[in-house]
């Protein structure tokens, strides 16, 4: 006993792969190596994607046809137009395509994947939660282009009923609401299980001190367990909103390749991961305007996720009720 | 005086309950109607897919490959490919997955480098898939155009490693075909298993981990106890107690690997290929981009009937592969 705490608090106190109680001989220190080897491959991964998409942007921003400024705030996306100017290179109706479909999957997703989190963490008995926990993860795992068929071949001929034949408003075949449709119900289960997560860690003194007052269910759920739990809720919802900014086969499939400047969710519309799907399914060569554009496009998409898997991460930190 | 304010009270308590009780029902209500909402769009969607297309589930969907008439298509080289593609991409990220577990949750200390892998590891799993197809495209489908330019590394390299036709090198090393080894990668199945197994790296650590952090101290520690090394106690107790889990947490990371689309089409994998691959350097196409492929044609056979089948031919491997997992976690996992 002696000795294993004498381990435990050297593993604590100061720790070397080369000089350390637990690990001696040459064998042990080469498996020690290899295995820490591993751990900062995940760091090589994370430079690899910045210098890989980095690199290109870079050659890309650096050809006379376009400029920063023009991309950041032009409102024209035309990179096949036969005439290569500055102002055909803007990418802010990707970035609104994007920004539509992710804000109407959001409204559907977050009160309907909070309702499921509160519903399965609150109110259903353990019973029918192992029955509906294995339904939202076969929901979260269905692959993203059978949800983007899903909206081409059942949701937008009802849209096209519902609202063009009966009240005569144009509905594109090919419009963002649909594939927002979709990546809502995709993202459902990811806001529902996150939330839940947050919700069971609060502690069951705190719903019995509230029960004990005279609080109903309902006054409990969202007057205690809500905000106690609210830095995991806020964190799950802004990963739900990355994911389907991030999303890509399902809008590729389902909300076309227009790029424009609309917030008219019955038009077709590009996001930015539909044009990049666009771009390398007509095989673009390495080196191209084209192939180079859906670099600069994949670094913007790519440091806006980040930015909020970051902010996600940090609320989470900061805001944590630590419960022990 | 007194009494009256206290039945005034009471009175309105009562009220106040009675519209707390229903404000309660209410959201019960819709706390149920959003649970619902998920489920229901699952079981329509499993039906619209069954009915668009259960008929045209046929043998020639296994055997044939993609055609010009689409009674005849099948998607045999896009099974092929997925599953030689999936088999590679475990390979490739089980043992750096699993060995970055063990050490984060064994070996590592607590210091800034630590924290900020685990950081990173977080990061990364928020990373669009799209992402991870370009990253591959560049470093495992370009390598970074290093074999391409008139640089040094090629004329060194062309020296003893023959041309390729669509551009760069041939090494064969020791004379036999399957071993020959082509540079860049290009639009091959390596490169498009090494970019999937960089997508689920992740996914596997956190699997693995939580496998790895199952396995209760008192085992590691008796093994200590009888004077065993770190990495003996590591391999021969910890790692076999917790292979269950870690093989399901595997099994599921594979499986949404398999219906990934995104990242193998940046990386530049083909839409018709109507062979089978003979290497791992050949071109390849997958199933999902398969299904893409078809639901983008015009005729309503492809675009209606065809990709449903072929979704209901994806799904049903998905199933099997899940109901391995959960097989294997049921039949093997210690309960402590």
């Amino acid at each position: 006993m002696r000795t294993l705490t004498h381990v435990t608090q050297k593993k604590q106190r100061n720790f070397s792969l080369f000089n350390s109680a637990e690990i001696l001989g040459k064998k042990e220190k080469i498996i020690a190596i290899l295995l820490f080897g591993c751990g900062v491959f995940t760091i090589l991964v994370t430079i690899g994607i910045i210098v890989s998409l980095f690199s290109e942007t870079i050659s890309f921003f650096q050809r006379p046809e376009v400029n920063l400024w023009a991309f950041l705030t032009g409102t024209t996306w035309r990179p096949l137009a036969a005439t290569v100017v500055p102002e055909n290179f803007g990418i802010r109706p990707l970035i609104r395509g994007t920004l539509l479909v992710a804000g109407i999957s959001a409204l559907i997703a977050i009160p309907l994947g909070l309702g499921s989190a509160i519903f399965l963490s609150e109110y259903a008995s353990s019973k029918l939660r192992n029955v509906i926990k294995p339904l939202l993860e076969i929901l979260a795992g269905v692959p993203t282009v059978v949800f983007g068929y899903f909206a081409l071949s059942f949701i937008t001929p009802i849209l096209k009923k519902l609202l063009e034949e009966s009240l005569g408003i144009d509905v594109n075949f090919f419009n963002a609401f649909s594939a927002a449709v979709v990546v809502g119900i995709m993202i459902i289960p990811i806001v529902a299980s996150i939330s839940e997560d947050a919700m069971r860690a609060v502690p069951r003194s705190l719903r019995e001190g509230a029960y004990a007052l005279g609080a109903t269910k309902f006054e409990v759920s969202t007057r205690v367990v809500v905000p106690s739990a609210l830095s995991g809720i806020i964190a799950s919802f802004i990963i739900g909103l990355s994911r389907a900014i991030g999303e890509t086969m399902a809008v590729t499939i389902a909300a076309g390749a227009t790029p424009r400047m609309t917030w008219n969710p019955l038009e077709s519309v590009q996001t930015m991961t539909s044009f990049i799907v666009q771009v390398s399914f007509g095989d673009a060569p390495s080196g191209s305007i084209n192939g180079q554009s859906i670099f600069a496009v994949g670094a913007t998409l790519f440091i806006m996720t980040f930015l909020m898997n970051l902010v996600s991460d940090l609320i989470v930190k900061r805001y944590r009720e630590a419960y022990s | 005086m007194s009494i009256n304010i206290t039945e005034d009270l009471q009175g309105t308590y009562k009220e106040r309950l009675i519209w707390r009780k229903r404000v309660g029902q209410i959201f019960h209500i819709f706390l149920l109607f959003s649970i619902l909402v998920g489920l229901f769009m699952l079981t329509v969607m499993l039906v619209d897919i069954a009915f668009n297309g259960g008929s045209w589930l046929r043998p020639e969907l296994l055997t044939n490959y993609p055609s010009r008439k689409p009674e005849q298509s099948g998607m045999k080289s896009a099974i092929v490919g997925s599953l030689i593609v999936i088999g590679m991409t475990g390979l490739f990220s089980f043992p750096v997955g699993v060995g970055a577990a063990i050490y984060l949750e064994e070996y590592a200390p607590k210091n800034h480098l630590t924290n900020f892998i685990n950081l990173n590891i977080n990061n990364l799993s928020g990373v669009p898939s799209i992402v991870y197809g370009m990253l591959g495209l560049v470093v495992f489908g370009r390598m970074f155009g290093v074999f391409s330019a008139d640089n040094f590394i090629s004329r060194w390299l062309s020296g003893f490693a023959d041309l390729n036709p669509t551009g760069g090198f041939v090494l064969n090393l020791f004379g036999l075909d399957f071993l020959q080894i082509h540079l860049p990668f290009g639009r091959s199945m390596v490169a498009g298993a090494l970019t999937m197994s960089l997508l689920i790296m992740p996914v596997v650590i956190i699997a693995a981990r939580e496998a790895i952090r199952a396995v209760p101290p008192s085992i590691r520690e008796a093994g200590y106890a009888l004077g065993t090394t770190k990495w003996y106690a590591i391999s021969t107790l910890t790692i076999p107690i917790a292979m269950p889990g870690i093989l399901t947490g595997m099994i599921l990371s594979l499986s949404r690997a398999f219906g990934e689309t995104a990242p193998l089409i940046i990386m530049g994998a083909f839409t018709y290929v109507p062979f089978l691959p003979e290497s791992v350097f050949d071109h390849f196409t997958v199933i999902p981009i398969q299904i893409y492929n078809w639901i983008t044609l015009p005729q309503e056979n492809y675009r209606v009937h065809l990709a449903a089948a072929s979704i209901i031919v994806m799904l049903l491997i998905l199933f099997l592969m899940n109901g391995v997992a959960i097989y294997l976690r049921n039949k093997f996992e210690v309960k402590w």
